[in-house]
């Protein structure tokens, strides 16, 4: 039933990869879903990882005044778990992983536009995290100045350690990786579409790609050039960051979250992007208001460069106005986009399998975390809530509303394209459920306990202090969470142990890659493509004589 | 207009009865803003801090009003997407049919832009207003404390007097303020960034080295409030603690010459 399966095998695989398998495939492979498939992997594995920080962080909170860990070990806990879904899970997962598989899919290309760069990213990112995660083993432990690294905090004096070294050097790698992905994505968009892939026609997850690669070009050489800066007034006797010498402790924050903004939103567009393909293939309708939905992921992109210092309002040295004007403005687009899935939905036809279920959770947990982001862009009550669990709480919905009910979304609805083999849907709705319930008891607590003051990054809080009943309540939540994902990899396993084959297209899927098989062939499109005369060729072939999208008006009725 | 007499028939009267409708259908929703507005007289904390002084009381004005914003469009939004999800399921029984592939109402997506574009204009002014409020400064205020940060502990140093309480071994420093009158905290640090916060103000701000920060509380109820650090600064983060004690002035006024005589 496979196209895979009648295909001769021919002579035609060009670089020398056929016969080449297994641990030295994944070495060497520039094939874009290689590399793809090894970001993706990777990157879930440190999502794990994180997440168990996160159980750790959880159990120390549960007690008033406990030493399940140490302070030192819970400061590093909270570091690395903060870096690793930041720099090194919601990102990579989302540019590297999906993209790098499904952008020239999606687009009829063989490839990406740069396959060796490709691989050198994926290598600078796998290098780069195994460097961030080393400074767990030198003796004075990883690093421990949150994920933010303040200066002067972060410098030499506060943070001797190699620990500190160890995360500035790996993420300057894992950044030239991000950008050296960012360019390897616009070029591919912008170059290698094929015939008949006008822009106006490009899925709107491919469109969320190439505005967030620009994103990353924006952003990201921001970011990697404050790390090098870091290093150097750690090092080479600089003083950047430090009031000794003349320096700006303050030019950190402006720098990190010159990059720290834009990076919520190169987080953010891709998993948009990709409940937006959910949606309208499991509802069975076209995008609704396609354009309006590609002017606002520009309009988010574009407000995205002017909104950094909203994490700075308590600083006193900001231009509070301005910056509230701006992050209230990216509601606008952001509401856009909620109509315009809900139009999507509107008068469809819904089928709940798993990745629209996961979209729906997406649609409603970011929903709480956009409406608290509103409150939060509000200078005087940002002076109440910073720094406390109310913003942790607020971009905990943000976040794992787009990295994690999104990038699952996206996971179900690609995995039968990318293995070829199918998932079975009774675990992955435990895997939902599970994450959705207990996603609200762990963050609907923290809420709480912000409003009564209690702040972020505190290994400890006492008795009398109000916060224990809510900080258990949050710890059985993250419990809840994590047994969810017991149901991830026993599906997983049983997909690959047991396989269904998935076929080419078995959710009716609307966009370029569901012609290709599954998984696709080398270059992707052996036996040529469809014609592309709307953003939904597969669709337009499959359905022929589908309704029109006008309705015919009969002869001599009265014009609307 | 003079044929107008001749037009009240049968189909004038349905007429006016719609308008009637229409009207009643636009009382409802100035009944509801009027409501909230009433309702706004208690104004309902949704769990923030009772607000121990005036700036925080601000604060707390918007952080209500807010709210009711927020869950009213949240919920406007949560209804549409909870609607869409149940009532458009592929029924059991489906015949494989293609729904209608509506593409784009222009009409509802200008809707759906402008509409949100006057929501975030109007909490934007309030916004500003409450701003305005809170970063107010009393060209002389009644008492002046300088508040350093370090890690990790305090010092409250009381401008004009030779009062300067400390972060000791033995317990956390407490700040003393007199009730109804306007205190002038200037604030920095020796060495990272710290933050001082008080949950009872409803305010934190930045304490951080080479920046002097200035803001006014007035305290407007008596009582012992929790202080900390809220911005994370190393091992001791979480224990680096104070309490803040609103007295009446002349109570006050005793305490910090019972200090100043001690400090001599």
């Amino acid at each position: 039933m496979t196209v895979l399966a009648d295909r001769p095998v021919t002579a035609a695989e060009p670089h020398g990869s056929q016969g080449v398998s297994g641990f030295y495939k994944w070495l060497t492979s520039t094939d874009h879903k290689v590399i793809g498939k090894s970001y993706l992997y990777t990157s879930i594995v440190l999502f794990f990882l994180s997440g168990l920080l996160a159980e750790l962080i959880r159990i120390q909170l549960a007690e008033p005044a406990n030493t399940f860990l140490s302070q030192q070990a819970y400061d590093e806990a909270f570091t690395i778990h903060g870096t690793i879904m930041m720099y090194l899970f919601a990102g990579p997962v989302a540019f590297g992983g999906f993209a790098n598989i499904f952008v020239p899919l999606q687009i009829g290309a063989p490839d990406m536009a740069f396959p060796r760069l490709n691989l050198l990213s994926y290598w600078l990112y796998f290098g780069g995290s195994l460097i961030v995660l080393s400074g767990a083993l030198t003796s004075s432990g990883a690093a421990d100045f949150a994920w933010t690294a303040y200066a002067p905090l972060s410098n030499s004096l506060y943070s001797p350690g190699a620990g500190a070294d160890l995360w500035i050097v790996g993420l300057v790698l894992t950044g030239f990786s991000a950008i050296f992905t960012g360019v390897n994505l616009l070029t591919t968009i912008f170059y290698l579409r094929a015939p008949g892939m006008t822009m106006w026609r490009m899925p709107i997850f491919t469109w969320n790609m190439a505005v967030t690669a620009i994103l990353i070009l924006v952003a990201f050489p921001v970011l990697t050039g404050a790390m090098v800066m870091l290093f150097a007034d750690r090092h080479f006797g600089t003083h950047v960051f430090e009031v000794t010498g003349g320096g700006v402790p303050i030019l950190w924050q402006n720098l990190f979250w010159f990059w720290g903004h834009p990076e919520v939103y190169i987080l953010a567009l891709p998993f948009f992007g990709m409940v937006t393909e959910v949606f309208s293939v499991f509802s069975r309708k076209p995008v609704f208001g396609y354009k309006g939905m590609v002017f606002a992921t520009l309009a988010i992109a574009g407000l995205s460069t002017g909104v950094w210092a909203h994490h700075m309002f308590a600083t006193g040295a900001v231009l509070l106005p301005f910056f509230s004007a701006m992050s209230y403005l990216i509601a606008v687009p952001t509401g856009v986009k909620y109509f315009g899935w809900i139009g999507t939905m509107w008068k469809g036809k819904i089928n709940f399998a798993s990745p629209m279920l996961f979209a729906v959770g997406f649609l409603i947990f970011f929903l709480f975390g956009g409406v608290t982001g509103i409150i939060l862009a509000s200078p005087p009550l940002d002076f109440y809530l910073n720094n406390t669990y109310f913003v942790v709480a607020h971009f905990h919905e943000v976040l794992v509303g787009t990295a994690v009910f999104g990038g699952f979304s996206a996971f179900y609805y690609w995995y039968p394209k990318f293995t070829g083999r199918m998932m079975r849907e009774g675990l992955a709705k435990w895997h939902f459920w599970g994450l959705f319930v207990g996603s609200w008891v762990t963050y609907l607590p923290m809420y709480l306990l912000g409003l009564r003051g209690m702040p972020r990054r505190v290994a400890v809080y006492f008795a009398g202090q109000g916060f224990t009943f809510l900080n258990q309540i949050a710890t059985v939540g993250a419990v809840i969470i994590a047994l969810s994902f017991v149901f991830l990899l026993v599906n997983l396993w049983v997909s690959w142990r047991v396989p269904v084959p998935a076929g080419a297209n078995p959710w009716d899927g609307a966009t370029l890659e569901w012609w290709a098989s599954s998984p696709p062939a080398h270059h992707n499109f052996e036996e040529g493509l469809p014609e592309i005369r709307s953003e939904r060729p597969v669709w337009d072939a499959n359905h022929p004589s589908g309704p029109p999208a006008v309705p015919a008006v009969p002869a001599g009725a009265p014009a609307r | 207009m003079i044929d107008q007499p001749q037009l009240e028939g049968g189909p004038a009267r349905a007429d006016a009865g719609r308008r009637h409708l229409l009207r009643r259908l636009r009382v409802a929703p100035l009944l509801l803003l009027a409501g909230i507005a009433l309702a706004g007289c208690n104004y309902p904390a949704f769990e923030a801090e009772n607000p121990a002084d005036l700036q925080g009381r601000h604060i707390f004005y918007l952080w209500s009003g807010m709210v009711i914003a927020g869950l009213i469009v949240g919920g406007f939004v949560l209804v549409l997407i909870l609607w869409a999800s149940f009532r458009y399921r592929a029924p059991k029984n489906d015949d494989g049919a293609v729904p209608k592939q509506t593409h784009s109402r222009i009409g509802w997506e200008v809707a759906y832009t402008t509409v949100p574009i006057l929501i975030v204009a109007g909490i934007f002014g309030f916004t500003l207003h409450t701003l305005n409020e809170v970063d107010a400064m009393d060209p002389h205020p009644a008492l002046k404390v300088h508040v350093i940060a370090y890690r990790w502990g305090w010092i409250f140093d009381y401008l004009g007097t030779n009062v300067s309480i400390h972060t000791t071994t033995s317990g956390y420093p407490q700040l003393v303020l007199p009730e109804n009158e306007t205190t002038e905290i200037i604030l920095t640090s020796n060495d990272v960034v710290h933050e001082f916060m008080v949950p009872a103000f409803l305010f934190g701000r930045y304490a951080q080295p080479g920046i002097v920060n200035r803001f006014d509380f007035t305290p407007s109820r008596t009582g012992v409030f929790q202080g900390h650090c809220a911005v994370y600064c190393g091992l001791y983060h979480a224990e680096m603690l104070f309490t803040l004690r609103v007295a009446p002035p002349a109570t006050f006024s005793s305490w910090l010459q019972t200090q100043e005589a001690h400090a001599a």
